[in-house]
């Protein structure tokens, strides 16, 4: 009897065993760690959406070199400890040709030495310039870096006379790489950092802060950081009566932070990818049409939800992806990350990509535009 | 530091602890009926706060809140009677896995319902930029309905256990709960009672705290440790001590950022929460007598 019970699990596994290698032959496994929920939702959750309609549609038009994709999704709640493990199962288990993702900085960081060791290509959607610098064989990143954004906030500050800045950031990765090029390139733009505070990353109140950065005589706040605190900090500077100019980093791009922050967000200052303010970009900018068609295709799929350039940051990871599948004509491993390097001229929503063997973000300082919030909508600064 | 600015950290202190103040209250309703922990409080605040945001939408906010509170009060019996009623003299730890159960289930519930977006209800007066001066301070109008609404909410509680036959029976059952059944009361009424009564004080803190804090699913996990740091502080089962340690600990925080770097606000409640333990667990406002008495 035992014996007999025995064999039926040997027959039902050498069954399940034959049959896996047969499915996944037909299809291309693309992995994806996004922050769907938690602190950072505010990007995983547009992200997450964005490669479902992706997939969704490049499935229904017969996927790419006639197979299909299979899009393996993981949330990681933002917490680099998941995303490491979530990253080992889809690089061990599942043998995914690329992972799409992690949200933010820090998780992406872990999990930085897993993909290079694993040999998968690994495409951030976070912007700390750590992760593609130095560069790593197998990793790239599509927003724009955080040095870029930096340096495009001194520039403007400058253009307003200011130099006393009241630095706030949170306590993640993308807070503590954004601090560090803040550091780094203010004495170079003759800025001088007057407070310098970092804060929890789960915040609901920063009136002691900002009080402590108005105190210091900061004529601007710069705030960086991608949670809902960046809207409590806007808040609580103007209740407490601060009337200087408050800039934000490119975290900044989803409405939803200037509705939570309410009239308080007017004036606010940060740089983003064009998406953003892409009804009123000029007809002949290379960006217009797609940034167009992915903010109609998104914005019908989730039902009036508007989108964000978080989102945004994942669509140019899949079209990365796929580009270079049909360049490289294969979905080997290394075939497709060399086609990755030689990637150029591709028009995301960030901004236009030109890959090297030495850049492994591939956009430059024009990806960013200067945008401010006037009657809680975003607009091209001075325009 | 000049005057003006020390008024100012005093004014967020009183914020933050205000806030805290209003978890650590519903905390030690559910201590003093059963003398258990009931460690899903952080998520009546946080049900609170989603349902009056939600509710708003077609309900004036003063109808809105009101609607949330009642509707968090019937979550609250319902768990008790669900899940606690039936239970037989639990053990301690029993109860703390229960209710920690419970709290991941409201917190997995709300991520099913509203998503994982933050959410708030519209500043009650004035806007998010508004604020009222006082002499070189400002506070947010909002600010002073937080302090306002738990300050009535104190003392209607107090009323409430002083005054009132089921209040006074719910003491009756802290006390010593078998001569209260001797006496007749139904003491198993009045554990659910206490749960609908913290239930519905987390809601209305959740409420009006939103605009301020906004709240998400999982708002309630944070609320829930510095309610906790502030009902153990204050001594458990005190709701004025609670109100007077929610402050201490408030203006600890605030004054904490005026000289170490902001991240550590965090490391001072736990400290105190850890060194309240070690050296004083019946809290700084309870009597060490009392304490000892207690199960838990």
């Amino acid at each position: 009897m035992r014996l007999i019970r025995l064999m039926a699990v040997a027959v039902i596994l050498a069954v399940a065993l034959a049959a896996t290698p047969a499915s996944a032959a037909d299809t291309i496994k693309v992995g994806a760690i996004l922050a769907v929920t938690g602190p950072a939702s505010f990007l995983g959750a547009p992200e997450a959406k964005t490669l479902e309609m992706m997939v969704e549609d490049i499935n229904k038009k017969g996927g790419i070199l006639g197979k299909k994709i299979e899009l393996i999704v993981k949330d990681s709640g933002a917490s680099p400890e998941k995303a490491l493990s979530f990253a080992k199962q889809l690089i061990e288990e599942e043998k995914v040709l690329a992972i799409i993702g992690p949200s933010t900085s820090g998780e992406t960081m872990k999990i930085k030495n897993v993909a290079e060791e694993g040999k998968t290509i690994l495409l951030s959607c976070a912007a700390a310039e750590v992760i593609v610098n130095p560069v790593a064989k197998y990793v790239f990143k599509t927003p724009q870096k955080d040095s870029y954004a930096v340096i495009k906030i001194f520039e403007q500050m400058k253009k307003m006379k200011l130099s006393k800045v009241g630095v706030l950031s949170s306590n993640t990765g993308f807070g503590k790489a954004g601090k560090e090029q803040i550091e780094k390139l203010a004495p170079e733009y003759g800025m001088q950092i007057v407070a310098n505070e970092v804060y929890d990353k789960a915040a609901t109140d920063l009136t002691a802060e900002v009080t402590k950065v108005k105190a210091s005589g900061a004529q601007a706040i710069l705030n960086w950081s991608i949670e809902p605190a960046q809207s409590i900090v806007i808040k609580n500077a103007r209740q407490i009566g601060f009337k200087g100019t408050i800039f934000q980093s490119h975290g900044f791009g989803n409405i939803k932070y200037v509705e939570a922050a309410g009239p308080a967000a007017e004036g606010v200052i940060f740089p983003a990818g064009r998406l953003l303010v892409a009804d009123v970009l000029p007809r002949n900018n290379p960006q217009k049409a797609l940034l167009m068609k992915y903010k109609k295709d998104y914005e019908l799929k989730c039902h009036g939800e508007e989108c964000s350039t978080f989102g945004g940051h994942a669509y140019d990871a899949m079209l990365i992806l796929t580009k270079a599948i049909e360049k490289a004509r294969s979905t080997d491993k290394e075939a497709v990350r060399t086609a990755i390097e030689n990637l150029k001229g591709v028009v995301g929503t960030a901004g236009i990509f030109n890959f090297s063997p030495q850049d492994h973000n591939g956009l430059d300082m024009t990806s960013f535009e200067m945008l401010t919030v006037k009657k809680g909508k975003f607009v091209p600064l001075g325009k | 530091m000049n005057i003006d600015l020390f008024f100012q950290y005093i004014v967020a202190g009183l914020t933050y602890g205000t806030i805290y103040a209003v978890v650590a209250i519903g905390f030690n309703i559910i201590y003093n009926a059963t003398g258990i922990i009931n460690f899903a409080q952080g998520e009546f605040v946080m049900l609170g706060g989603m349902t009056a945001v939600t509710l708003h939408q077609i309900l004036p906010l003063p109808l809105a809140i009101l609607a949330a509170v009642i509707i968090t009060m019937a979550v609250g019996a319902l768990i008790e009677i669900l899940f606690i009623r039936w239970l037989d003299r639990p053990s301690v730890l029993r109860m703390v896995i229960i209710t920690i159960g419970i709290s991941i289930l409201i917190r997995e519930a709300s991520l099913h319902i509203w998503g994982e977006g933050v959410r708030a209800l519209p500043y009650f007066t004035g806007s998010s930029e508004t604020s009222i001066r006082l002499g070189g301070v400002f506070v947010s109008p909002q600010v002073l309905w937080v302090v306002g609404i738990s300050a009535v909410m104190v003392i209607l509680l107090n009323v409430f256990f002083t005054y009132t036959l089921p209040g006074r029976q719910m003491r009756a059952c802290s006390a010593n709960r078998d001569a209260a059944r001797l006496c007749g009361i139904n003491a198993k009424n009045m554990v659910t009672l206490s749960f609908v009564l913290s239930a519905g004080i987390g809601a209305l803190g959740g409420s009006i705290v939103s605009p301020i804090t906004y709240v998400q699913y999982d708002s309630g996990t944070q609320l829930a440790i510095k309610g906790f740091t502030v009902a153990i502080l204050g001594g458990l089962g005190n709701s004025a001590a609670a109100v007077g340690a929610g402050m201490i600990l408030g203006v600890l925080e605030s004054f904490s950022i005026a000289v170490l770097p902001a991240a550590y606000k965090d490391v001072i409640s736990i400290a105190i929460l850890l060194l309240i333990l070690f050296v004083r667990p019946s809290g700084i406002f309870g009597s060490s007598e009392a304490a000892r008495l207690s199960e838990f």
